[in-house]
């Protein structure tokens, strides 16, 4: 019997466009509902290429955490009238690709009940509807109200609109609406000429991801160019990617102190966060890492200098979290503010598709740096730490456990890199003339700090990438933020937030 | 006491006084003692002097000898257009500070670690060859009231405008304990109706457009409205990106143009105090 997928086993991995056997929709439907059955599959990409200009060409990638690959599927559609019928009943965690689909491209989805708009892209296919008049959820009863909040937010953040129907204080539906950030990153990757251009607008997808989205897209184009980078470069990699993970969490930290009007926890942790990223720019000349991470080599190769620096800094910031957190997490103002707020289920988890961080603090295993290893990850049996408990505490408790495991995981590399010979400066320079594999697609994901990110670039006959789809994080996690406060007292909203850390330009792109 | 910036770490006189002791004492008498032992004294004690690392990218110096070949090379690889010709210049406001003109030609253009780069003046952003000397700001061209009204405080309301996170994490850290603008009393407050002007991050997309007339609106007059970061100067790497909606910036005078992809803190809180003249 023909099959119906194929099945990747790299990250990232490369196939040809031509070898993707078509199914058609229902088959698709059915070996989609039955694979999604098993909690360790997730849908990391699943979009439209327009073909011939009369008809949808679909690629749907499902990646396994468990048997380590990824399989790809394929299936069309006239563009016509495009209508097929929604998943989401039975895969919950597909909509906000479903609703993707439909918003960029008009595609109906009958049978999905949430069927609204992401983020009013600037190409929509209804270009008439407006961002003032998103279709909320309304509960018409006059025990509740609604609380409205945004775009603008009391504080210096990016913008978003939230919708609270509440009883009293209690929170009964959250509603998220986002598009503010929209900036038409997707598009900008087809439209920019040059492999340098498009190494910039990686950075700027998320600025407080810079390394995580840039190495996305630096190993998918070295993939797509059959390009080969040295051992030494991907161990540099993967230490700049574990000191963004640390320095983000130990922000999220402070910002967590702060929420609890703990002030001492707020500057410790801020001062922290500062060495980290000091240490960044001692390496690379830019605090947040931009600038850093190129396709096919890099500027700053890691020297005696930057190692010792880097375990100074990293010692330093160790003992003193340590400290901090020892006295944080035993504290009773702390423990009643966080235990048992914001809680989310392990079903919810896997129903919501939750993924990175998110998935981590509410029981579901899920991290690309162990299942679908990249960079120095190949060597490197990584053993992701998980919580149960899904609240405030969790993601807090899960923060402290991944800073103090990145922080050996650089030791050991470091030990590594001394042990074995240092580049020494022979790393080679980027090269942004690489000729990309023609009639081809590439799947790269990458654990940023927030969780998966997944780049995927298709190129036409000539090479040039013809379509370019990034999935954050934030894309899924977002929904883990509205079910976490459901039945909260709305006063914890900000704790909530501040505890999942997501992103709205990753998700508005 | 005393405190060592070198070691971060707080150091007790050798010989203990009465008064040390009872300072100690005081310190013991909480549970935080350890942690604010080890804390120490962390702000950076004058933000105007302070160096930064050699590596960081600031202010650049373009050799005077350039030749006309070598400048158009310059242009065509850099990503964001940033030279300009007639007379070659290089743009602060559209450079993204990757330093890909370094590396192509490290003899010709270099990055210092200047990080006092912001100017009420976008001429004043374009680094000429042979020109090396610190950015200055156009008295001719500033307003008088600023100065006289936000010299003491000056509350700013920062509005994300479809900004990637970065420049707002750098504003964060502005008032951080390590720069604590607020020293200063420049702060950044909740609401537009408590603020005397606006910082805009973020290349502006038509999405965020209203909300930021909105906010800009909010703000009582006399108000200042400031730039921070190369996306919000001249939209930066999205500069093109038919997403935008950039009309605002043409309505109003703007006072402060922070270069930066981010901009760094010391970059920002020099800009302010340049603006209000302290």
């Amino acid at each position: 019997m023909k099959e119906s997928h194929i099945i990747l086993s790299t990250n990232p991995a490369v196939f040809s466009t031509d070898d993707l056997p078509e199914i058609d929709y229902v088959q698709f439907w059915q070996e989609l509902s039955s694979l999604m059955q098993d909690e360790n599959n997730h849908v990391v990409a699943y979009f439209p290429l327009l073909h011939d200009d009369n008809k949808w060409n679909f690629i749907c990638a499902v990646a396994d955490d468990n048997k380590k690959n990824i399989r790809v599927y394929s299936h069309t559609c006239l563009r016509e009238h495009a209508k097929l019928e929604s998943l989401t009943p039975n895969i919950n965690s597909i909509h906000i690709f479903e609703r993707e689909m439909h918003e960029n491209h008009g595609i109906e989805f009958p049978g999905n009940p949430w069927l609204k708009p992401v983020r009013w892209p600037y190409n929509r296919h209804e270009s008439n509807s407006c961002m003032n008049n998103y279709p909320f959820f309304n509960i018409e009863s006059k025990d509740l109200h609604q609380v409205g909040v945004g775009p603008v937010h009391a504080g210096v953040i990016e913008p978003g609109y939230f919708r609270f129907i509440c009883s009293g204080e209690t929170v009964h539906h959250l509603e998220i609406h986002l598009g503010y950030q929209h900036r038409g990153v997707e598009e900008l990757f087809v439209s920019k000429s040059n492999y340098q251009q498009k190494a910039i607008l990686s950075e700027s997808i998320a600025g407080d991801t810079a390394v995580g989205h840039s190495l996305c897209y630096s190993q998918l184009i070295e993939q797509l160019a059959s390009a080969s980078v040295s051992e030494s470069l991907s161990k540099e990699r993967t230490i700049a990617l574990e000191l963004e993970r640390i320095a983000i969490h130990i922000g999220d930290t402070a910002a967590l102190c702060a929420d609890i009007a703990y002030q001492l926890g707020q500057v410790v942790c801020e001062s922290l966060r500062t060495v980290v990223i000091n240490t960044t720019q001692f390496w690379c000349g830019n605090r947040l890492g931009k600038g850093f991470i190129r396709p096919g080599g890099t500027y700053y190769p890691i020297t005696k200098k930057i190692t010792d620096e880097i375990l100074k800094n990293l010692e330093y910031v160790e003992t003193r979290f340590k400290e901090m957190a020892a006295h944080l997490y035993s504290m009773p103002g702390t423990l009643t503010r966080f235990d048992g707020i914001g809680q989310v289920s392990k079903e919810q988890g896997i129903r919501a598709g939750l993924t990175g961080m998110a998935a981590r603090m509410c029981g579901i295993k899920r991290d690309i740096r162990t299942s679908h290893p990249f960079q120095a990850f190949k060597n490197i049996n990584y053993e992701p730490a998980v919580f149960n408990s899904g609240d405030v505490l969790a993601r807090a408790l899960l923060r402290r456990a991944e800073i103090s495991k990145s922080i050996q995981l650089i030791r050991d590399i470091i030990d590594d890199i001394v042990s074995g010979d240092f580049s020494n400066g022979t790393d080679k320079t980027p090269d942004y003339n690489m000729s990309l594999k023609p009639d081809s697609a590439c799947i790269s994901m990458t654990e940023g700090w927030r969780g998966e990110i997944v780049h995927v670039a298709v190129t036409d006959n000539a090479g040039n990438i013809c379509k370019y789809k990034i999935t954050d994080p934030s894309l899924h996690n977002w929904t883990g933020l509205a079910l976490a406060v459901r039945n909260q007292e709305i006063s914890d909203f900000p704790i909530c937030n501040k505890s999942f850390n997501l992103s709205y330009c990753g998700y508005d792109l | 006491m005393k405190f060592s910036r070198e070691l971060q770490l707080p150091v007790f006189p050798e010989k203990e006084t009465e008064k040390n002791k009872n300072i100690r004492n005081a310190y013991l008498g909480i549970p935080e003692t350890g942690i604010l032992y080890h804390h120490g004294l962390q702000f950076v004690p004058n933000l105007k002097e302070s160096v930064l690392t050699e590596l960081f990218r600031g202010r650049p110096v373009i050799s005077a000898d350039i030749s006309k070949q070598e400048q158009d090379i310059l242009s065509s690889l850099c990503p964001t257009n940033a030279f300009e010709n007639n007379p070659f210049c290089l743009n602060l406001g559209k450079c993204v500070f990757c330093k890909e003109c370094h590396f192509a030609m490290p003899e010709k253009i270099r990055f210092t670690n200047d990080y006092k780069i912001a100017s009420n003046d976008p001429e004043m952003l374009k680094i000429y060859p042979g020109q090396d000397k610190p950015i200055e700001f156009n008295d001719a061209i500033r307003r008088k009231e600023v100065k006289k009204l936000f010299r003491k405080a000056l509350k700013l309301r920062q509005v994300s405008a479809a900004g990637d996170n970065s420049c707002e994490l750098e504003l964060n850290a502005s008032g951080n304990v390590n720069f604590d603008m607020g020293r200063y009393g420049i702060e950044f407050v909740a609401s537009p109706r408590h603020a005397d002007g606006i910082v805009i991050t973020g290349p502006i997309s038509e999405n965020m457009a209203e909300a930021l007339q909105t906010t800009w609106d909010a703000v009582p007059s006399p108000k200042v409205c400031i730039l921070a970061g190369v996306d919000a100067i001249s939209g930066g790497i999205f500069a093109n990106s038919p997403a935008l909606n950039r009309s605002f910036l043409s309505k109003y005078k703007i006072d402060l143009y922070v270069p930066g992809n981010p901009c760094h803190p010391l970059t920002f809180i020099n800009g302010v105090l340049s603006l209000i003249g302290k």
